[in-house]
């Protein structure tokens, strides 16, 4: 769900790169943050919650609320919605916590 | 330990211009953000702004970011800025604790001012975790940062001028409106913001509020209820409305952890956007060398955050031996300046609650 055509703003996208959400190949642009290149591919859960496994998505897309953390790469807590995507990155839905180790 | 004159916090439209002010006053000023790109949400701001002349009014928000970038490169010899930056701390001594590209290290700056901004209030109600539920400013991130629609049916909750500015933009991206609600009965927002949106067949219902989020994973409906002259929901009002995204806007409050720590002195000011940290008339805290600007010193708006980052950092430069050769004439300049921007009837609030502030 991206935006084609807007009356104020070009959208330049950069270089179109592959990550791995879940197992799952999905493409996406360089300066996105993984948080915008889920929800483009139309993913919007991004984690459980610690108790209840609610389901959990971002809020603020600014860094504020940690409600978007999410395991890159093997490290848990990551705030996706401040992180970059980057190639080949991994990421995972984030039950609960998280692993520090 | 990193040494520096002034140390601003955060690099939107309030540290923009405390980064300017105090540089161009002679200090040397260490900028710190923690995105990549300066400008704070000025950058996701596509809307002309208000104000007068001297806060670039009608100019759109990303391209006063980029005016401001453009000055603060003319004092580049006096700046350092660093972003992807994450301050972690703020010590009763002065000491700034920070991580930058995975390492942790340590500044002391003779002088220090705070604009952290703001952060998105939530709402209560069931189920208002679900995803597809986000603050107004996160959509608007997402869509004019990004290019990515939220999704295809909003529930704008809040008809402030962020509800209203927001509401307005996700049109101009394609998505649909499905209404505007707002507990209060009457609009927050402009007029002239709340008219254009009307024009484009958005119902505005004032007196409502969302009773519940129904979804399995993501959000798929929102039921809303209205309410009486006392604010409490009438029974048997209820609507369900199909929406894959609400957004919530009901306010903002002030990102004061730093401020916190440090033990400046704070009060609960409700129309500041809750705990707010006391200040003098220079944007000085409690703590002596600690100043502050913008939303983080009681949320207003951009243009205001402005002019409160020029005089912040016009005083925490004089406060340490930097006194601007106009210090005099630009310091009366931007009190009138915010003085004109906080007048007439939609500047109460505003008024009220800086009134609670001062004094310390």
């Amino acid at each position: 769900m991206r935006i084609q055509n807007h009356p104020i703003l070009n959208f330049e996208k950069g270089e179109e790169i592959k990550f791995y959400f879940d197992g799952k190949q999905i493409s996406a642009f360089k300066g996105e943050t993984i948080a915008a290149a889920l929800h483009a591919a139309g993913v919007k859960v991004l984690g459980k919650s610690l108790f209840k496994h609610r389901p959990r998505g971002f809020y603020c897309a600014i860094g504020n609320c940690s409600a978007c953390s999410m395991v890159v790469n093997g490290e848990a807590n990551v705030r996706t919605c401040v992180t970059m995507v980057q190639e080949g990155m991994i990421v995972e839905t984030q039950k609960g916590k998280g692993e520090i180790l | 330990m990193k040494h520096v004159d002034i140390a601003v916090i955060g690099g939107g439209p309030a540290g923009l211009c405390a980064a300017i002010s105090g540089a161009s006053s002679g200090a040397k000023v260490l900028l710190m953000d923690r995105s990549e790109k300066l400008g704070g949400q000025l950058i996701k701001q596509t809307h002309m702004f208000f104000g007068s002349e001297k806060q670039y009014a009608s100019v759109r928000g990303f391209d006063i970011a980029d005016i401001l970038l453009d000055k603060l490169n003319e004092y580049k010899d006096n700046i350092e800025i660093m972003n992807n930056t994450n301050v972690l701390g703020l010590y009763e001594d002065g000491v700034i604790t920070i991580e930058r590209n995975e390492k942790y290290e340590k500044i002391k700056p003779k002088s220090i001012v705070v604009a952290t901004g703001a952060s998105e209030k939530v709402l209560a109600f069931p189920n208002n975790d679900l995803p597809g539920i986000y603050g107004a400013g996160a959509v608007q991130t997402l869509m004019n940062v990004y290019g990515v629609k939220p999704g295809k049916r909003v529930l704008m909750v809040g008809a402030g001028n962020i509800g209203l500015i927001v509401s307005y933009q996700l049109m101009q991206a394609g998505v649909e409106i499905a209404a505007i609600i707002d507990a209060s009965p009457t609009i927050g927002g402009y007029l002239v913001h709340a008219s254009k949106i009307r024009r484009m067949g958005v119902p505005i219902l004032t007196s409502h509020t969302v009773k519940e989020a129904i979804g399995r994973d993501c959000l798929e409906s929102a039921v809303i209820w209205k309410l009486d002259e006392n604010w409490n929901p009438i029974d048997g009002t209820e609507q369900e409305i199909e929406t894959d995204v609400m957004c919530i806007s009901v306010g903002l409050s002030p990102l004061s952890e730093l401020l916190q720590q440090a033990e400046c002195k704070m009060k609960y000011i409700p129309e500041l956007g809750g705990q707010t940290v006391l200040r003098n008339e220079n944007y000085e805290t409690s703590v002596e060398g600690i100043y502050v600007a913008g939303d983080v010193s009681g949320v207003e708006e951009a243009s205001s955050a402005m002019v409160e980052g020029y005089l912040a950092g016009l005083c925490a430069a004089q406060k340490i031996g930097f006194k601007h050769k106009n210090y005099n004439e630009l310091k009366e300049d931007y009190i009138k300046q915010l003085e004109s921007l906080r007048s007439g009837p939609i500047g109460h609030h505003i008024r009220s609650g800086i009134e609670k502030v001062m004094g310390v």
